[in-house]
C-alpha cells in the first residue's frame, strides 16, 4: 500500500506529465494544418508531373531506345527501397507501420533471392532498421535542419537515386511513405518509381498527337529525373502531414489516458486518507474504552 | 467567339496561378520563344530561364520563370515550374545571390554543355531583370 506522500507525488507527476502531452498535441494540431495544406496544394504538380509524362511515354515512337528512367534496366536483381520516416519520435504507430510494410517487403525480396539496398530518409526509420539490416543500409539521410519540407531536399534525394542508378547500382526503385488520408487513418504506401509504372490504366485514350520541342526523348530525358525527385517530394509532404497527424492522435490519446489515470490514483488517495482517518479514530475510541 | 484559354501555373509547394481569361502567353521555351493563343496545337516542350509574360484583362504580366515543363492541350495551358516569381516581387539582393550561385556552379568541373548553356541564360536574363 503507497503511502499517502507517494500517491500526491504520482498524482503530480502524471498531471505534469499530462499537461506535456496535451501542449504537443496542440502543436501537432497547429503543424497538421499547414502540412495538410502543403500536401494538398503539392497534388497537382506531382499528378500533372505524371499525366505529362505518361502521355508522352504512349507517344514515343521507339520504344527500344527509350531512356532506362523508363523502361528500366530490363533485368529485375537488385532492389533500392528509400524508406521515408519521420527524424522525431512520439508519433504512435506513425514510423512502425512504415517499417512493417518496408519488412515484409524486404523478406519477399530475399526469398527471390534478389539483392536489396535500402536508403533511409529520417532518422527514426534508419534506428529501427539498423539492428536487422544494417549490412543494406547504404545511405541515410536526415533533415532535421530544414524546418518545413521543401523541394530543394526532395532534389538532393533525387539526385542521389538518379545518380546511383546511372552508375548500375540497382535496377528497380522503390519508395515507402504513408499517404496521408486523415487524422486518423494513414496509410503506408509502397510506391515504385523507376522503372516507372502508371499506377492506374489511362482510361482517357489520349489519342491528341503532341507537337514536341526539341524531340520526345530529350523532353523524357530531362523530365524523368524531375520526377522522381517530385514523386519524392510529394512523398515527404504526404509523410510530415501524417507524421502531424498521427502525433495529433496519439498525443490526445496520450491526454486523456492521463486524466483517467489521475482520476482512479485521485480516488485511491482519497480513499486512503480517509482509510487513515477511520484507523486513528477506533484507536481513539479503543483507547478510551479500555480506560 | 472568344479568345481566352485557361492557364495553370504549378509549382511543387502550391498552385501558382490559376486563370480563365488568358489572351496570351509568352514563354522561353527550350529552343526560343514562343507565345501561345487560343487553339494552340497540342504541345508538350520545357522552358529554359527568362521571362514569362501573360496577357489577361487588357494588362500584361511579367514573370521570371527559372525552368519548367508546359503542356498545351485543349485549350488548357499547364506549366509546371520550380522557380515562378512575379517580377515586380523580385529584389535585387534575390538576383545578386542567384547570379552569384549560378557563376559559381559554372565554374564546378563536368558540367555538360547543355547545362552550361541554360546557366548562361539564367545568367543572362538575371542580369537583363537587375539592369532595369
Amino acid at each position: 500500500m503507497p503511502s499517502l506522500d507517494d500517491l500526491k507525488k504520482r498524482i503530480v507527476s502524471v498531471k505534469s506529465t499530462q499537461k506535456i502531452t496535451k501542449a504537443m498535441k496542440m502543436v501537432a494540431a497547429a503543424k497538421l494544418k499547414r502540412a495538410q495544406d502543403s500536401a494538398e496544394k503539392g497534388r497537382p504538380y506531382s499528378e500533372k508531373m505524371n499525366k505529362i509524362i505518361l502521355n508522352l511515354s504512349e507517344n514515343i515512337s521507339d520504344k527500344e531506345n527509350a531512356p532506362k528512367l523508363l523502361i528500366g534496366t530490363g533485368s529485375e536483381k537488385v532492389h533500392l527501397c528509400i524508406i521515408l520516416t519521420s527524424d522525431r519520435g512520439l508519433c504512435g504507430g506513425f514510423n512502425s507501420n512504415i517499417i512493417k510494410k518496408a519488412k515484409s517487403f524486404f523478406e519477399k525480396i530475399t526469398k527471390e533471392g534478389k539483392t536489396l539496398k535500402i536508403i533511409t530518409v529520417g532518422s527514426k526509420g534508419y534506428d529501427q532498421l539498423k539492428r536487422l539490416y544494417k549490412d543494406k543500409i547504404i545511405e541515410k539521410i536526415s533533415f532535421k535542419e530544414s524546418k518545413n519540407t521543401n523541394y530543394f531536399d526532395a532534389e538532393k534525394v533525387g539526385n542521389m537515386i538518379i545518380e546511383l542508378f546511372l552508375k548500375n547500382e540497382f535496377d528497380v526503385c522503390t519508395i515507402f511513405y504513408n499517404k496521408f488520408k486523415n487524422v486518423i487513418t494513414q496509410i503506408p504506401q509502397e510506391q515504385q518509381i523507376i522503372p516507372l509504372k502508371s499506377s492506374e490504366p489511362d482510361n482517357s485514350s489520349s489519342e491528341s498527337n503532341y507537337e514536341f520541342e526539341p524531340e520526345e526523348d530529350e523532353i523524357l530525358s530531362n523530365l524523368l529525373p524531375k520526377n522522381i525527385s517530385t514523386q519524392i517530394f510529394k512523398a515527404m509532404l504526404e509523410n510530415s502531414a501524417s507524421e502531424q497527424g498521427s502525433r495529433m492522435s496519439a498525443m490526445d490519446n496520450a491526454t486523456r489516458n492521463a486524466g483517467e489515470m489521475v482520476d482512479k490514483l485521485t480516488i485511491e488517495y482519497n480513499r486512503s486518507r480517509q482509510a487513515a482517518i477511520t484507523k486513528e479514530l477506533i484507536e481513539i475510541i479503543s483507547g478510551a474504552e479500555s480506560l | 467567339m472568344s479568345e481566352l484559354f485557361n492557364l495553370e501555373i504549378v509549382n511543387p509547394e502550391k498552385s501558382f496561378l490559376s486563370a480563365d481569361d488568358v489572351k496570351e502567353v509568352v514563354v522561353p521555351a527550350y529552343e526560343g520563344e514562343m507565345g501561345i493563343l487560343k487553339n494552340h496545337i497540342s504541345i508538350i516542350s520545357f522552358l529554359k530561364p527568362g521571362i514569362m509574360k501573360i496577357y489577361r484583362n487588357n494588362a500584361e504580366e511579367k514573370f521570371y520563370i527559372e525552368d519548367g515543363i508546359l503542356e498545351f492541350k485543349d485549350d488548357t495551358l499547364s506549366i509546371l515550374t520550380s522557380t515562378v516569381i512575379k517580377l515586380d516581387k523580385l529584389d535585387k539582393s534575390f538576383i545578386d545571390n542567384s547570379i552569384q550561385e549560378a557563376e559559381k556552379s559554372l565554374l564546378k568541373e563536368g558540367i555538360t554543355d547543355q547545362q552550361r548553356f541554360l546557366i548562361s541564360q539564367k545568367i543572362d536574363s538575371l542580369k537583363s531583370i537587375g539592369a532595369n
